[in-house]
């Protein structure tokens, strides 16, 4: 517990080092991650060190977002007053994504087990 | 009434009540989502539907919240830095894809950051409302220093991510089936790509693989979509 949760700062902490290091356009956090799985691949770090702290975590993230979820109270005129451009926007666009990241990676894998089968 | 709002407040405006107010609402959030199996009644949703109210009502402004509930805010990065281990655990599974996660997250990112500038300019948004709503599909630091770069406002793109996260939540898994993606690495992908954290927390539903790719996904979206904003300026 203890030692997990401290690799994970420690990660952190370097994720936000280097990100402060290259002016901020990736955020600490997600080169924490590329950092604590580099770790975990090179075994420099131990995977039952981190498992209970990263499994709980990871298993409930959605209750770290309340606080920022209540913040739309803040900006409830400023939103109500687009509210149909910025929903129609949001909704139109994140349908789009979604189909466009899944179809492309589906057809990628079904290409390679089709050359698997003709190379078979 | 007021009085009696007046004497309790300062009671509840205290660090252990809010948190215990956030969990309380956000475990009766998942008793509710459990129950019903009705996937509009997100936990997170739940919580806000109580707690905003609850806020109005009892007069605690929004920054004391904020204040004493930071600790979980905070819980996001760590949380973020973790999915490093869930990432490793599903290695095995990403051997080989390499080529292809990098083109569809890529494509992926083209797609969301134009479409959203151009269905909101259609729709008569001005620049400032554009900028914060093309970093909606990444994680919300990120979100933030972008939108401030090209002129939106931080704290609406903060509002757009969550507003993004909620939705992609919701219907993601309804059209990853509507379309018949078979793959579980296609799935956990696009949800990740789409929608961030909050798609993650479904895609983890879904499976533990569907789940680390989402992971792994927000972080290549988050740096993609960096990459990207600079030229979406152009769109505005």
């Amino acid at each position: 517990m203890i030692r997990g949760s401290f690799y994970i700062l420690f990660f952190y902490f370097l994720g936000e080092m280097l990100s402060k290091l290259i002016g901020g356009f990736i955020p600490g956090s997600v080169l924490g991650m590329v950092l604590l799985f580099l770790s975990l691949y090179f075994k420099i770090v131990k995977p039952e060190s981190v498992k209970d702290v990263a499994t709980s975590i990871t298993k409930n993230m959605a209750v770290f977002f309340v606080p920022a979820g209540v913040g739309l109270m803040v900006y409830a005129r400023l939103v109500s007053e687009s509210l149909a451009a910025i929903l129609i926007a949001i909704a139109g666009s994140t349908v789009l994504t979604i189909i466009t990241v899944a179809l492309v990676q589906e057809n990628f894998e079904k290409r390679r087990a089709k050359n698997k089968e003709v190379k078979e | 009434m007021n009085d009696f709002l007046d004497n309790i407040r300062p009671y509840l405006s205290t660090e252990v009540f809010l948190l215990a107010l956030v969990l309380g609402a956000f475990y009766l959030g998942i008793i509710i989502y459990q129950k019903t199996k009705i996937t509009l009644l997100q936990p997170l949703l739940t919580a806000m539907v109580i707690i905003i109210p609850f806020l109005l009502i009892t007069d605690i402004d929004y920054q004391t919240f904020y204040q004493n509930t930071r600790i979980l805010n905070f819980m996001l990065g760590p949380s973020v830095v973790a999915l490093g281990y869930v990432l490793y655990e599903q290695i095995g599974h990403i051997k080989g894809n390499v080529v292809s996660i990098l083109t569809a997250v890529f494509t992926g990112s083209v797609v969301g950051i134009a479409s959203v500038v151009l269905i909101a300019k259609v729709l008569g948004a001005d620049k400032m409302l554009m900028a914060s709503l093309a970093p909606k599909s990444v994680t919300t630091p990120i979100a933030i220093s972008l939108a401030e770069q090209t002129g939106g406002v931080p704290a609406l793109a903060a509002a757009f991510v969550v507003i993004c996260g909620i939705f992609g939540g919701l219907v993601g898994p309804i059209v990853l089936r509507r379309i018949g993606i078979k793959s579980k690495i296609a799935k956990g992908l696009a949800m990740g790509s789409a929608s961030h954290a909050l798609g993650t927390a479904r895609a983890m539903e879904m499976g533990a693989l569907e789940g680390a790719i989402s992971g792994l996904a927000i972080g290549i979206m988050g740096i993609m979509t960096a990459l990207l904003i600079p030229f979406a300026e152009n769109l505005f």
